[in-house]
C-alpha cells in the first residue's frame, strides 16, 4: 500500500504536530516548520476525504496463479 | 474347541467353569468378533452420573441393548439426549464381566435428526478450533481505522456485496474494495469460500471482509465449516465476518477478529463515518493555526520589547523579524482558507492560481487576484509597464 499516502499517518502525524504547537516550549523557527508540516499533513488528509469516486474492483487468478482485478458495477 | 486357542490362557479347572471365566471369556469373544460399528436407535432410560458416565439403552421395535458412555467421552456432548432421542451411536460391543452383560460402550452420539446432526458436527468443530488456541479472545487484533483497501470475499451477485458497497460508499469512499468472488452456498461453498480466504491473503489489503446475507440454517452451513473457519484464522491481516443472521453465532464469527450481525454492520465497522473524521480533522486544523497564531503573538511582544530597548541601531534585525511573520501570515492563508479568509486574510493567486507567498513573488506589473471571503478580486503590482 506504499502507492497512496495513508490518512492514518497523516492524521497521526498531525495530531502530534498539534500537541507539539501547543506545548509551551517550541522556540519559533520550530513552531513555523511545524505549522508548514502540519498544513501538508491537512492537505493529504483533506484531499483523501473529498474522494468522491469509490473504487470496486473484482480479483481474479488467471490460469498460473497471477492475480488480475476488474472493475466491477455494484 | 480348536478354535479358541486364542483364549488358552482361560482353561476350566476341575472340570468346571468358574462364573467369571465364562464371562471373561465371552467378553473377548465379543470384542474380538465386532470392529467399532454405527448403531441407531433410540436413546431410553439415560441416567447421568456424577461421575460424568451416562448409561442408557438403545432400543428398535425389536429389541434393546444397554450402553455405556464414560466421562471421557460424554464431556464433548453439551447434555445428555433426551429419552426418546435417535441418535446414530459410535460403539464397541463388549461384555460387563461383572454382571455377564452385553452391553456396547459408546463413543459418539449424534443425534439422527439433521438439525442435532448439523449442532453435533459444529460442537465437535468448535472443539477443535478451541482446542488449537482459535477461539481465545486475545487473538482478536483491532480492525484498522481507516483502510486504504478492504477485501470482500462474497459472492458477487448477492445483496451482501451491495449492502456493503453502499455503506461504505456513504462512509468513506476512498477505499478501494476488492471483491474476491465465492460461492456462499451448496457443495462447493465451502471449497471455494477458502479457496477465496487464500486469495484475499496474497493481496496487499488492511483487512477482509467475509460473509454472506441471511438464509435458512442449510443456507448458512458453509460458515460453519471447520476449514473455512480455519482459513479465516489463518488471514494475516484483521478480519471481520458478516452472516447474515441475528442469534445464531457461526464459526467463521467465533474466530473472526470482529463478528458483525449483518454485512451492512460489517461496512461499517471495517470504515470510519467521512463526517465525524472532517469534524475531527477541522478541530485539529483550528487547533493547529491556534497553536502557531499564540506562538506568534509571544514572538511578536519579544520584538517589541527588543525594538524599544535598541530604539535605532536594530532596525535589521526587527526587518528579520517583520518578514518572518509575513511569511507565517501566508501559511496561515494555506490552511482551511475559508476559515482565514474569515478573519481578514487575502491569498494572492497568479494566473495560474499559484499562491504568491514572497515579495519576490510580485513582479512590478503583474496581474494577479486576490481571493477575500466573499470572491476574487483583480489586481496588479504596482510600478509595472
Amino acid at each position: 500500500m506504499t502507492d497512496r499516502p495513508s490518512f492514518r499517518e497523516a492524521l497521526e502525524r498531525l495530531e502530534s504536530i498539534v500537541r507539539e504547537l501547543e506545548g509551551s516550549d517550541v522556540d519559533l523557527d520550530r513552531a513555523l516548520a511545524l505549522f508548514e508540516d502540519g498544513v501538508r499533513q491537512l492537505q493529504v488528509a483533506r484531499a483523501l476525504l473529498s474522494e468522491g469516486e469509490q473504487k470496486v474492483r473484482r480479483v481474479l487468478a488467471e490460469a498460473d496463479g497471477t492475480l488480475v482485478t476488474r472493475d466491477l458495477d455494484v | 474347541m480348536g478354535g479358541l486357542s486364542l483364549f488358552d490362557g482361560i482353561a476350566p479347572t476341575d472340570g468346571a467353569w468358574s462364573v467369571a471365566q465364562v464371562t471373561q471369556r465371552a467378553r473377548q469373544l465379543v470384542e474380538a468378533g465386532f470392529d467399532r460399528l454405527w448403531v441407531r436407535g433410540e436413546v431410553t432410560g439415560l441416567k447421568a452420573y456424577q461421575s460424568g458416565h451416562w448409561y442408557f439403552s438403545l432400543r428398535d421395535r425389536q429389541a434393546q441393548v444397554r450402553c455405556v458412555m464414560w466421562r471421557m467421552d460424554t464431556q464433548r456432548l453439551r447434555e445428555p439426549p433426551e429419552d426418546g432421542t435417535e441418535v446414530f451411536a459410535e460403539a464397541r460391543p463388549t461384555v460387563w464381566e461383572e454382571r455377564g452383560e452385553f452391553r456396547l460402550t459408546v463413543k459418539q452420539l449424534i443425534p439422527t435428526s439433521a438439525d442435532g446432526m448439523w449442532q453435533a458436527r459444529l460442537e465437535r468443530a468448535r472443539e477443535a478450533l478451541a482446542r488449537d488456541g482459535l477461539l481465545d479472545p486475545s487473538r482478536k487484533r483491532p480492525i484498522p481505522p481507516y483502510p486504504r483497501r478492504l477485501a470482500i470475499v462474497t459472492s458477487p451477485d448477492g445483496a451482501a456485496l451491495r449492502d456493503i458497497v453502499s455503506v461504505v460508499r456513504r462512509r468513506w469512499p476512498a477505499v478501494e474494495l476488492l471483491v474476491v468472488p465465492a460461492r456462499v452456498q451448496g457443495e462447493t461453498a465451502e471449497a471455494e469460500l477458502c479457496a477465496a480466504l487464500a486469495l484475499a491473503g496474497r493481496l496487499d489489503v488492511d483487512a477482509v471482509i467475509v460473509g454472506r446475507g441471511g438464509g435458512s440454517r442449510e443456507d448458512l452451513w458453509a460458515f460453519n465449516s471447520e476449514r473455512v473457519a480455519r482459513a479465516v484464522a489463518a488471514a494475516k491481516v484483521p478480519t471481520i465476518s458478516a452472516v447474515g443472521h441475528e442469534t445464531d453465532v457461526s464459526l467463521t464469527d467465533l474466530v473472526a477478529d470482529f463478528r458483525a450481525a449483518t454485512p451492512s454492520a460489517a461496512a461499517e465497522a471495517a470504515v470510519p463515518d467521512r463526517g465525524a473524521v472532517l469534524g475531527l480533522v477541522n478541530g485539529l486544523a483550528r487547533r493547529l493555526a491556534g497553536g502557531l497564531t499564540g506562538r506568534v503573538d509571544l514572538a511578536t511582544q519579544r520584538l517589541d520589547r527588543t525594538a524599544d530597548r535598541l530604539a535605532s541601531g536594530a532596525g535589521g534585525r526587527l526587518e528579520r523579524g517583520r518578514s518572518r511573520l509575513d511569511a507565517l501570515g501566508a501559511g496561515l492563508n494555506a490552511l482551511s482558507p475559508l476559515r482565514v479568509l474569515e478573519r481578514g486574510f487575502a491569498v494572492a493567486r497568479d494566473e495560474r492560481g499559484q499562491v504568491l507567498r514572497h515579495v519576490g513573488a510580485f513582479t512590478p506589473g503583474a496581474r494577479f487576484r486576490l481571493t477575500v471571503l466573499d470572491g476574487d478580486v483583480p489586481a496588479r503590482v504596482e510600478g509595472g509597464p
